[in-house]
């Protein structure tokens, strides 16, 4: 404990009681390696822990009680069967949303246009079915759909990947653009020649019908989405760690001059990592269209791509760890209506809590390597 | 010769792009400042939708839209100052803290402005430039708000202090080489937070400007992207105030195709046109990211342009 910061000093007791120190220096390589690792898991716990904490005193100060909305969090997310198949259901789209972060993360780019691709690749797959329903038999219907939207979506993503290359075009700005006019473009025609005129309350495509749609999980009332959502998350873990594609890719995520002077595919890499987000949020954009909503409309544009951003960050860009935050966040999404009804807040305290989590988790990234408790001898070159 | 439709969309787009032009004046400004010290703030759309808000309820609250510019300047110079501390820490990543930031901001936005959309709160006045043409079509076009004015001298302003003055000097040094201004006895933490803390109080003098003038209202869509299209109009501008300036003014220009257009009776592609602004930006930043002549003018020390 060389810092004397008092925020420093709390957390190596946070930390202690998290993971106590119990192999010695010389334990096993195993134990060495959990207590390198664990740093990873203690400094973004303790970074929700304090946004927790500033969160229950905004919440104090506008004169709101913190432990109420604990309570209905844990009830409208995670209390009942209902409600937790509701935050299933939701976290379904954010495991995707973030593997759109993620992928392009571990190659060195800041990617913020999942939300575009959600609603592209879903509006595409909603205006391909327009013709086939009624025509084609269902599954084949779905899985057409399926391909058009992870098609639609790894083209929208792709596009800033391949800008970023070939022109240098900074990827954050250029893939929020993306998004922007990926809306509009949805807009256009939804509001014009694909709107389905007998739906005056809402602009919409034609509906793809019940038989059309995406079934549930059999025994839950989840659809199938999660547990696509979930094989993908596995898939690109072992893509990004066990195979050469991935060794490259982090590779050039360290540093690309060294991997240009390997002689890695530098370009290829990054346009296939943005394309393989680019899949991901379309897909996502497929299942709200054909197991939620049923047609495409402004609905979908429901904000799991800037979500989706939180999650990969907290998550550390692991897709593993992707599950299990996406669902601790589905459950805060899930309850917001059961917290703004009960508490009287505006639907945007989501939208706080998610800001200030995000701020305090950047912060936290300074505490990396700062304590002693993780440093183990040897374990400086692990990546 | 002023019925025609030409001409009518014409001066639409006039007037449209010295209304729409302003936030992205303000916001390019502050955003130049930033970037010029070596920082970049990718937020300051989250600052724009604050500051509207802000503005919008001090107005409502005081009774005087100018309070209201200040506070919404206010607002964004706080928002400013936590993204000048926080990428000072070691480690953090100044484009993540933008993104985080523009959340923030906005949520924050979003959480308080919810009372405000209804009620109506003074606005800022105009000041009529046209009249004395006789054309009616030209004179409304020529309604210009005193922030246009303001933000106009600003980048005069600017322009002039980088070059001539001692702080301007300083921060330009900052931003091209952290090495020599520390060599110098220049505290670069310190410039870079001055200078991000005035970037957010010019981002959220132009939210206050959506809000008290152009549309002139509070709501949650009020601004979407403005602020990040202007981060992209300084790469534009080579992080020069005055170009900023007349950047600024193309960009209210083709953000006025769309409702220019409508005024005539040309609705078809109405979405489409909205999106206008997006797609100039994005082939803007196509355009002017590979240029040479573009990357030489770059602060050395910015990593948005690495």
């Amino acid at each position: 404990m060389s810092t004397g910061s008092p925020a420093a000093g709390d957390l190596s007791d946070v930390a202690a009681a998290v993971k106590p120190p119990t192999a010695p220096a010389a334990g096993s390589d195993f134990a060495l390696r959990l207590r390198a690792n664990s740093e990873y898991v203690a400094i973004p716990a303790f970074a929700l822990l304090m946004a927790a904490l500033l969160f229950a005193v905004f919440l104090l100060a506008i004169g709101k009680s913190p432990i109420d909305f604990v309570d209905y969090v844990w009830r409208g997310g995670f209390g009942t069967a209902f409600s937790l198949q509701n935050t299933l259901q939701r976290s379904s789209p954010l495991i995707l949303t973030a593997l759109a972060v993620a992928i392009p993360a571990r190659i060195g780019l800041v990617m913020i246009g999942g939300e575009g691709a959600l609603v592209l690749g879903g509006f595409a797959a909603a205006a391909i079915a327009i013709p086939l329903v009624g025509h084609v038999p269902p599954f084949l219907t779905l899985c057409i759909m399926a391909i058009i939207g992870v098609g639609v979506g790894a083209c929208w993503v792709g596009i800033a990947g391949a800008l970023r290359y070939y022109r240098g075009v900074n990827e954050t700005i250029s893939s929020l653009l993306l998004t922007y006019i990926g809306i509009a473009i949805m807009n256009f025609f939804v509001e014009g020649s694909l709107r389905d005129l007998s739906n005056p309350n809402k602009p919409s495509t034609m509906p793809i019908g019940d038989a059309y749609m995406v079934g549930k999980i059999p025994g839950t009332d989840v659809h199938w989405g999660l547990a696509v959502g979930i094989v993908i998350a596995i898939a690109l873990h072992v893509l990004m760690t066990r195979t050469t594609f991935g060794f490259a890719a982090r590779v050039t995520g360290g540093n690309m001059r060294a991997a240009l002077a390997q002689g890695l595919p530098v370009g290829k890499l990054m346009i296939s990592c943005t394309m393989i987000a680019g899949a991901c949020a379309g897909l996502a954009g497929f299942f709200e269209v054909a197991a939620i909503q049923g047609r495409a409309n402004a609905s979908l544009v429901a904000g799991y791509g800037f979500t989706g951003i939180l999650v990969s960050f907290l998550a550390r860009h692991n897709p593993i760890a992707i599950i299990v935050v996406a669902i601790m966040f589905g459950g805060i999404v899930a309850s917001g209506g059961l917290v703004q009804r009960r508490m009287d807040l505006p639907d945007a305290t989501v939208l706080v809590l998610q800001g200030l989590t995000f701020v305090v988790l950047l912060v936290s990234e300074t505490l990396y390597g700062r304590f002693k408790i993780f440093q183990v001898s040897g374990a400086a070159d692990r990546t | 010769m002023s019925n025609t439709p030409f001409v009518i969309v014409i001066f639409a787009m006039l007037g449209g792009a010295l209304r729409v032009s302003t936030p992205f004046m303000f916001v390019a400004l502050g955003e130049c400042l930033t970037e010029k010290s070596g920082r970049v703030n990718l937020g300051l759309e989250g600052t724009l939708v604050l500051g509207a808000m802000c503005a919008y309820a001090t107005s409502f609250h005081t009774g005087s839209p100018w309070l209201g510019v200040l506070a919404a300047g206010g607002a964004g110079a706080c928002l400013g100052a936590i993204h000048g501390y926080v990428c000072k820490l070691p480690r953090v990543n100044d484009i993540a803290i933008g993104i985080a930031m523009m959340l923030f901001g906005t949520g924050i936005a979003f959480f308080f402005g919810k009372a405000y959309i209804q009620p109506s709160a003074p606005r800022l006045g105009s000041i009529s430039l046209g009249d004395w043409t006789g054309n009616p079509q030209l004179a409304s076009a020529l309604q210009i708000n005193s922030l246009l004015l303001v933000g106009i001298a600003g980048a005069f302003v600017m322009s002039w202090a980088f070059a001539n003055t001692r702080w301007g000097l300083i921060v330009r040094m900052t931003g091209d080489s952290a090495p020599s201004a520390k060599a110098m006895g220049v505290s670069v933490d310190l410039v870079r937070f001055l200078s991000t803390t005035a970037g957010g109080f010019l981002a959220g003098v132009g939210g206050a400007f959506l809000s008290l003038y152009y549309p002139g209202s509070w709501n949650q869509g009020l601004s979407s992207g403005q602020g990040l299209m202007a981060v992209a109009l300084v790469i534009f501008a080579r992080w020069n105030p005055l170009r900023c300036v007349v950047a600024a003014l193309l960009f209210g220009a083709a953000g006025a195709i769309g409702p220019a257009l409508q005024s005539v009776g040309i609705t078809q592609g109405y979405y489409f046109f909205n999106a206008a602004p997006y797609i100039l930006t994005l082939f803007i930043m196509i355009g002017s990211s590979g240029s040479k002549h573009a990357m030489r003018d770059a602060p050395g020390e910015l990593s948005i342009t690495k």
